[in-house]
């Protein structure tokens, strides 16, 4: 009953932050068709439509008729890095474009203290926000006349200070003094904070005023940092290395381990798969262990190789082997199971032997099927490497990203994270382009 | 001179749970060498079933077939099969499908390379020798099929609606090719076929079945393939004696459906 108490929670939370985001989501979506109406006018102009594609005239619904548009693709991830820029104050963004930044510089706001014996006087207080990473000096003020002396604050974009307010005063908070109010707005202890316009300025339950200046749109450098300090961070890190070994070599080891998993695993899950396709017994023997250890995910074995086979590289080559075995026999069975009766019976009838329709037929014709596998595999093993690297190992790029979280180097984290998003589609690039040379009639028979 | 022996051949399939189907009883046929033998009824009564037992791809429950007096007991090259469709090896150019017989027996490469060669020259298949099989017509890939099944010089041709998938004008063609692949080759050709007029061209002998269960109903010994094998076949089909025959066995297949629907809403 707590349990189901507690799950409806979690799910009214997730709800709310999802109805939070559907408004942006919607103006992602206009953005979307804005630009698609945009581009459609533009090409308009400039093509004439002529190629077959075009002259469809039924092509909603006909998934033949639907290609990749290239400029939809370019226009998205231009997007994304405007979005990027925008939000970080990128200086490769035109600044027109920014997000509204944190306040920086030096602002002024006034609080009344109440002396105990009910007299007011007004003080007044600037503050100086400097960027983060930079250092500033304390503003000189003239203390003012009055009981209430003026006050000076440095503070960090981002972050906010505690002004003892009264500390400089004639009369202190020791001696009874309270502050009642800023910029004529009443202010009492944990109460709601005040809006001086460049910051919020709220009280704590002790009566100490907190600073915290307007933080604006976009990202702190540890959340999210801009595209070209990535981009510094990447030269730097393809110059230095990173933790003794260079980037190179981190990203050689994942693909190292990637490779020889992957191809341990074809190795053996192919044979495999073909006896299961081919052989009662061994369909009978195999079923139950290939189908218990398909839906368990490689990585809740990652804890069992690591105790068996250490954090090295054979731990991780067995766990991508792992990965990989299942995938690999499934693809080839199902291969071998998808060929036609006829061209079986027609071989047959032709004279072939068994080794003949083995090697001439029921391997041409699951290689279609084993191509899928093995892009499917081989992004499997990609993804499990590097999570199997953020768990242990010491080169690599998991490994890289999850040393960087540590010191809170996101530039790192992010860097580390298009590398292998970029490694990964490239591999599925490649292996695209070896199922269309060497599996030519895919889909064609 | 008989070539494929047909004795009492009786299939019943058994399924789990359900009503054994009979799909064949009690069949008895002898064929002669070189003659074309058509095969026509209504869909259900056992034409797959006989020819898949003909190329030994099923053993009946009861009854032998025999060919040059040996008992067939599985698959062989003497017995070739031409498929409705979808039986080419699309990773094969047409050249290597039409040779795959020949070569899987290790003839050597000249040897082989001639034979293609000549059958894709009178298959008018000239220029499509290194071509992809899926880059070819439907017509023409049963070429390919017809081609690759002489290829390999085989005593009896099986042919499953070779011509079934294919339209009206082709399928005309076709039948003209075979024909005179017949007659070239003097082959031993049994053909199944839905198409009356296809079954009246294309069989000296024509079997008609009818089901359940899967039996022969009638045979008839015609003389239109003899004519068709010099002929136009269009002028074959006015004749007054194709016409009246034609309309016979209409008949006949329809009174059997007929019963079958009647069988069927009975219960
Ligand atoms: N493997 C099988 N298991 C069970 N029943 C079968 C099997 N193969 C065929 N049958 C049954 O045997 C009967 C004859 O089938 P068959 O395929 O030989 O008919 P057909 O004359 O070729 O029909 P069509 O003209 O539609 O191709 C049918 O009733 C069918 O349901
Ligand atoms: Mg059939």
């Amino acid at each position: 009953m707590d349990l189901i108490r507690q799950l409806a929670g979690e799910t009214w939370l997730v709800l709310t932050t999802v109805a939070g985001v559907i408004p942006w989501l919607i103006l992602y979506v206009l953005l979307i068709l804005l630009c698609y109406f945009i581009w459609r006018q533009i090409s308009r102009l400039f093509r004439p439509r002529s190629d077959f594609g075009s002259l469809k005239t039924v092509t909603f619904g006909d998934e033949s008729a639907v290609t990749s548009d290239f400029a939809a693709s370019v226009m998205s991830l231009v997007l994304i890095f405007l979005l990027w820029g925008a939000f970080t104050g990128s200086k490769l963004v035109p600044s027109f474009l920014h997000a509204p930044g944190p306040f920086t510089g030096d602002g002024t706001f006034t609080y009344i203290s109440e002396g105990p014996d009910g007299a007011m006087d007004e003080g007044n207080v600037t503050v100086r926000v400097f960027p983060f990473g930079t250092k500033a000096e304390v503003p000189v003020v003239d203390p003012g006349p009055g009981f209430a002396k003026d006050d000076a604050l440095v503070v960090a974009a981002y972050r906010s200070e505690l002004l003892k307010a009264q500390d400089n005063d004639e009369v202190t908070e020791d001696a009874g003094a309270k502050v009642v109010s800023v910029n004529g707005v009443a202010i009492e202890p944990e109460g709601p904070a005040v809006d001086v316009g460049f910051a919020s300025v709220n009280m704590t339950a002790k009566g100490t005023l907190n600073v915290t200046p307007d933080k604006g749109w976009q990202m702190e450098k540890i959340w999210l940092p801009a595209p070209e300090d990535v981009w510094a961070r990447f030269v730097e890190i393809s110059r230095d290395g990173f933790r003794n070994s260079t980037l190179a070599e981190h990203l050689g080891y994942s693909l190292f381990r990637v490779i020889v998993g992957f191809l341990l695993g074809a190795v053996i899950g192919i044979p495999l798969g073909y006896a299961m396709g081919l052989s009662d017994w061994f369909r009978g023997w195999f079923d139950p262990i290939v189908e218990f250890m398909r839906p368990v995910p490689p990585l809740a074995l990652i804890p069992l190789v690591i105790i068996w086979a250490g954090i090295g590289e054979v731990g991780k080559i067995v766990l991508l082997f792992l990965a990989a075995l299942w995938i690999m026999a499934i693809a080839a069975r199902a291969g071998v199971s998808g060929v036609r009766i006829a061209k079986v019976h027609a071989a047959y009838s032709l004279g072939a032997s068994k080794p003949q329709i083995l090697r001439h037929v029921i391997i041409p014709n699951s290689l279609p099927e084993i191509f899928t596998g093995a892009r499917v595999a081989m992004g499997v093993c990609w993804g499990t490497v590097v999570a199997a690297e953020l768990v242990a190992a010491e080169k690599g790029a998991g490994m890289m990203i999850m040393t960087a979280s540590k010191f809170q180097n996101t530039d790192i984290v992010i860097m580390g994270i298009i590398l292998i998003g970029g490694i990964g589609f490239s591999i599925d690039l490649l292996m695209r382009w070896a199922e269309r040379v060497m599996v030519p009639w895919k889909g064609k028979a | 001179m008989t070539v494929l022996s047909i004795q009492s051949l009786s299939m019943r399939f058994d399924q789990p749970g359900g009503v054994a189907v009979q799909a064949l009883k009690d069949v008895s046929l002898d064929l002669r060498q070189g003659e074309l033998m058509s095969v026509l009824g209504p869909s259900g009564c056992g034409k797959t079933t006989l020819l898949n037992i003909l190329a030994g791809f099923l053993a009946p429950t009861s009854g032998s077939v025999t060919l040059g007096g040996k008992p067939v007991t599985g698959p062989g090259a003497e017995r070739g099969m031409v498929f409705q469709q979808g039986a080419l090896f699309e990773w094969m150019s047409v050249r290597e499908n039409v040779g795959f017989g020949p070569r899987m027996k290790g003839m050597p490469k000249a040897e082989l390379r001639e034979i293609v060669d000549h059958l894709l020259d009178t298959m008018g298949l000239k220029d499509f020798k290194e071509k992809a099989v899926y880059e070819l017509s439907g017509g023409m890939q049963q070429r390919v099929a017809l081609a690759r099944c002489l290829a390999n010089d085989p005593d009896v041709i099986l042919m499953d609606e070779p011509l079934g998938a294919l339209d009206a004008l082709t399928r005309e063609k076709m039948q003209g090719l075979v024909l005179r692949l017949w007659k070239e080759t003097g082959k031993t050709i049994v053909l199944i076929t839905h198409s009356v007029e296809e079954a009246l061209l294309l069989g000296e002998r024509l079997v008609v079945m009818a089901p359940r269960p899967g039996r022969i109903h009638r045979e008839y010994r015609l003389p239109f393939a003899e004519m068709g094998a010099g002929q136009d076949l269009r002028g074959i089909k006015k004749h007054p004696e194709f016409a009246r025959t034609r309309e016979e066995i209409l008949g006949m297949i329809w009174d059997m459906e007929e019963e079958i629907m009647g069988r069927v809403e009975a219960g």
